[in-house]
Order: structure tokens, then C-alpha cells, then sequence
């Protein structure tokens, strides 16, 4: 069944105020055209999951849309600190949770299979764990010795990027895999974003590529360079450069706020972001091909 | 012979690069950890394998990654699994010899601090926080600490244990059973610092030209020395030459720090 639908009408129906969203995608992948439809859509009092909130989550709260983060490092990656998340942090006006990554994933892990809890061997680093009440310890009940647990987390609507998806939402991803395949299965709601939508066969010439399985799918977007500005494997690089502004930006909040009128409510949607970023940015964003040898599946 | 003139930056980077050994299966962080690990593999450590937290094993970066999950990690890697995997079958099973760990403060035991100065709950200052830190410092057999010399880097105490280095003591962190040996080295632009029979961090070599003086006054806390102090070997004109012309060229991290 095709589940083929616009990225307003998909965060329309799915994504709903005080939902627990999270927008998936470690570095690479990240879904922005999605966290910004859902600013221009006007969503209220989020909670905003993901290890590594990442400018996306530092846009959303900018824009007011979040009450809370879950997360396992709030930083700029490879720039330095975000700026928005942090301050609202300081200042005490937006709620956290905690953890370090494994126990992020842990959690994640153990919504998409489904168990009550999953344990971890413990780091003898306890002060997370005094300050978060959610991890826990038990006696593994083998060797008697105390283990560190975490619950499952399961958010109301997950949103993953992909290279390619069927109509149907069976889609694969090559490059950093990060927690995707996890947050899907964790989910009761998945909106799948790609950058092209292909045939049902040709995803059926690769099946060990499929990460995640149509069976899970709510909604199918063709979202081109939704990533920008993290990236796409193969398709278009990291922006750097915006990565580097945005600190500059989120120095001040007129500027944040110029920002978002521009770029978020200016435009209708990722295409239009798109066309604006201009061929400068287009042309230093593309990447040369590197094909991988073919495998041969065999015909039986 | 005449004195080669270097930064802070290149200091650590090429005294982190000696740390590692042939073979070793490390555990990499972006910036002056990603460029000693890349610098050893192209001088004495061939086969040392980088390993990347966003899931990437085997990374061989044609590029400086400007991020932890820059795709130049993937293209031509051995490897690419999901964080679960990496953090399970690589770190928590055992199969990684090193992890770089870095953080705002590091304390006289070699805790590590990267998540809050002042109170938890009303945070003066918020800092990123773990990412994978609390779990390599516990599971990596050797850990290393890149970082510059400052008191306010070094208190006697951390604000916020992030990571384990050897908690009170080192029979406290023996008892705790994690697996690995905890923090072996902390490389900074003055020496290096190691820890003793009581897992307290001692200065054990200066770098050429540094001075015991200087380590005193930028330490947070009354710093033990080594009965024998070393010296670091200078740096070779062939490492700078690598570091300054094929890792980092444009001195993206190199130059900082001089």
C-alpha cells in the first residue's frame, strides 16, 4: 500500500503537541526540512528526543516548539557548544533527561525489541545515575553482581532520512547507521523522509540494505536534501560553514529569530529552502561518486 | 642544533601519537585525538585501527573529519554497524585497546568533569555531557587524556564525575570491576602527567624547555613529581612535516593553542 504523501500533510497527521518526537540520524541523516515543517506548523510543548540534539533540536527550541530534551550531548558537533538548548538549560525553562550514549541507544534498544528494561555493565561513573532516576541497578540474577538498567523509550513519532524508499516504506540507508534502525522499531508512529523515492524492485535487489521495513511505516515523504545541513551519504556533503554560523547566529536572539523568519516561516517548504541556499552552496556541497562493487544475490 | 618552533596543539598531538602502539584498536574522538591516531598510523603504528562512536571501524579519512560522523569516516572504512553494536560488541565486550577521553575539568584521580560546573540540578555552567565518555573510560583497556594546563582545568575535585578515572583511589576503582586499566597518560603542553601506586596523577616527564615551576602553578592541586622526572623526546621535523602538511593543513586544529 503506498503511503506516499506530502512532508506538511505527513507531520499534519502524525506529529501532534506533547508528543515525545524523535527526529533520528547521528550526524549524518539528520531530518531538518522535517523539524522545520514542524516549527512553520507550530507544534507546542515537544518533547524533543535524540543522543545528539544537534542544531535541528537547538531550532526547535529556539522556535518555542519543545518542553523538554532527552538527550546524551548537547553540543555543536565539532563546533563547540548549542547555544539555545544550553541557555534555556541555565536559565531553567526547559525540563531535561539524561544520559550518556550507550544508555541513550540502551533505552531505544530496548523499546524496539520490546523488553521492560535492558541491563548494561556498570562504569563506576555514578553521579549521572544519582541525578537520573531512571537508571537503576539490579542483581543479575546469574552471578548475584549489580548491573546498571535503563527503561525502554519509545516516542510517539520517530522521523528518519533515508538514501531510498519505496513507495511502501521499506528503506535503505548506507554510511553512519547511528541508532535509526532502533528509534524506528521503538516507535509507534515512523514518517520516513527520502531523497528518492524508488521502485519496489529496487529495493528488492538489495534486501540486506533495508533497514527499515515497510510493516512500521506510517508515512512516505520525497524530501530531496532534507539533511542540509548535516548530510546525505553520497548525495551531498556537510554544510560546515552553517554549522559555523549557526554559533555566530545563536549568539543573539534577534538574529536567531531573523533567522528563523528568513529561513523557516519565509519559505513553504524544503524545496523552496533548497532553490534559496543558491548554486554556491549546491556546488560546494556535491560530492564525486564512489561506487561500491556490486554483490551478486544469485537467482534461485 | 637549532630549536624547531611548534604549538601547544602540536606538542600534545605528536606525544598522544607515541602513546599508541602498533595494532592497537582505538577509540576515536574528532580533532587532536583523530590527528595523533592518524599521525601514529602513518609513522610507527601501521596497523592501528580507528574506531568511531557513530559506528564506524577500520575509518581511513582522506579528509581532517570535522565532525565525529564526517563521511569521510565511512568512505573506505572496514566497517559500519549502529551505535548499539558499537558500544556492545566493540567497547563493552572488550575489543578496544584505547579510548581518548577529554573534558572541562580533570581532577587529582583523573575523573573527568564534561557535564555541568557548579550544581546539577541549577547548572552554572552546562557542557555537553557524557556522549560516549562514561563508557570508554570505564571499558577501554588504556584511556589517554589530551589537554591543555590550566588550573581551572585541574581542580582537586571535579564539580560532576562524568567519567571514572581512579574515583578516591585505585583500589576504589579495582573493586568497582570495570574491565578497563583507567586513565594511563594525561598529555598536556607542559608534561606528562601518570598515575601512582594510589592512582593519583603525578607529573612523570616535562616537555623540552617546561619546567616544574610552571606545572605547580597550573595545577589545582599540591602535584606530586616523579622521583626521576623525564624529558619528552623532541619533536622530529618528519612528524611536524605530516602533521602540517597532509593531516591538517589548513591548521584547523593545529594552530590553536601556541
Amino acid at each position: 500500500m503506498s503511503k506516499l504523501c506530502s512532508l506538511k500533510d505527513a507531520v499534519s497527521n502524525y506529529v501532534h503537541d506533547g508528543d515525545l518526537l524523535y527526529c533520528a540520524g547521528f550526524t549524518h541523516l539528520i531530518p531538518f526540512s522535517a523539524g522545520h515543517e514542524i516549527i512553520r506548523q507550530g507544534r507546542r510543548n515537544l518533547t524533543l528526543a535524540r543522543a545528539t540534539p544537534d542544531l535541528i533540536y537547538d531550532q526547535l527550541v529556539a522556535a518555542g516548539s519543545a518542553k523538554k530534551v532527552i538527550f546524551s550531548y548537547i553540543g555543536n558537533p565539532g563546533v563547540g557548544s548549542l547555544r539555545i538548548i544550553r541557555n534555556e538549560l541555565e536559565a531553567g525553562r526547559l525540563e531535561w533527561e539524561e544520559y550518556s550514549h550507550f544508555g541513550m541507544i540502551s533505552r531505544l534498544q530496548a523499546g524496539a525489541a520490546g523488553l521492560p528494561f535492558i541491563p548494561m555493565n556498570q562504569t563506576a561513573a555514578v553521579d549521572l545515575e544519582h541525578n537520573n532516576p531512571n537508571i537503576r541497578r539490579v542483581k543479575d540474577p546469574y552471578t548475584g553482581l549489580e548491573v546498571v538498567t535503563v527503561p525502554p523509550l519509545n516516542p510517539d513519532v520517530a522521523i528518519i532520512h533515508v538514501q531510498r524508499a519505496d513507495q511502501n516504506g521499506n528503506s535503505q540507508i548506507w554510511g553512519i547507521l547511528g541508532e535509526q534502525k532502533e528509534v524506528a522499531f521503538a516507535s509507534s508512529k515512523v514518517i520516513i523522509t527520502a531523497e528518492e523515492i524508488v521502485d519496489e524492485s529496487v529495493i528488492r535487489s538489495d534486501p540486506n540494505r533495508t533497514l527499515i521495513p515497510d510493516m512500521i511505516v506510517s508515512a512516505v515523504c520525497h524530501v530531496p536534501h532534507c539533511a542540509h545541513p548535516s548530510y546525505t551519504q553520497g548525495y551531498y556533503d556537510r554544510d560546515n560553514v552553517f554549522y559555523l554560523n549557526w554559533d555566530k547566529i545563536t549568539e543573539s536572539a534577534e538574529l536567531t529569530k531573523a533567522w528563523l523568519d528568513e529561513w523557516v516561516y519565509g519559505v513553504k517548504d524544503a524545496d523552496e529552502y533548497w532553490q534559496k541556499l543558491g548554486e554556491e552552496t549546491h556546488e560546494r556541497l556535491k560530492v564525486a561518486p564512489a561506487f561500491a562493487s556490486p554483490v551478486n544475490y544469485g537467482k534461485y | 642544533m637549532e630549536a624547531i618552533a611548534y604549538t601547544a596543539s602540536e606538542l600534545m598531538c605528536i606525544n598522544a601519537a607515541r602513546l599508541l602502539q602498533d595494532g592497537d584498536v582505538v577509540f576515536v574522538g574528532v580533532g587532536l585525538p583523530n590527528l595523533a591516531c592518524n599521525l601514529a598510523r602513518r609513522t610507527h603504528a601501521p596497523n592501528l585501527q580507528m574506531i568511531y562512536e557513530a559506528g564506524v571501524i577500520g575509518a581511513r579519512p582522506t579528509r581532517i573529519p570535522l565532525s565525529i560522523g564526517d563521511p569521510t569516516l565511512v568512505s573506505g572504512a572496514s566497517s559500519v554497524c549502529s551505535m548499539y553494536d558499537i558500544f556492545t560488541l566493540y567497547l563493552q565486550r572488550g575489543n578496544v585497546d584505547v579510548g581518548f577521553l577529554g573534558g572541562a575539568q580533570i581532577d587529582r584521580f583523573g575523573n573527568i568533569n564534561a557535564t555541568v560546573i557548579g550544581d546539577y540540578a541549577k547548572p552554572k555552567v552546562r557542557l555537553p555531557g557524557s556522549g560516549g565518555s562514561q563508557e570508554i573510560a570505564a571499558w577501554a583497556n588504556r584511556c589517554y587524556i589530551i589537554t591543555p594546563h590550566q588550573k581551572r582545568r585541574f581542580p582537586e575535585k571535579v564539580d560532576f564525575r562524568t567519567s571514572a578515572g581512579f574515583l578516591n583511589g585505585r583500589a576504589e576503582r579495582e573493586a568497582s570491576g570495570v574491565r578497563g586499566k583507567g586513565p594511563l597518560v594525561v598529555v598536556t603542553n607542559l608534561g606528562l602527567l601518570e598515575p601512582d601506586e594510589s592512582g593519583e596523577l603525578i607529573l612523570t616527564a616535562l616537555h623540552p624547555g617546561c619546567t616544574t615551576d610552571q606545572v605547580r602553578e597550573n595545577t589545582g592541586w599540591p602535584i606530586k613529581f616523579a622521583e626521576q622526572v623525564r624529558q619528552t623526546e623532541p619533536l622530529h621535523e618528519a612528524e611536524l612535516k605530516l602533521l602540517r602538511e597532509e593531516l591538517d593543513p589548513q591548521g584547523i586544529y593545529l594552530k590553536s593553542g601556541g
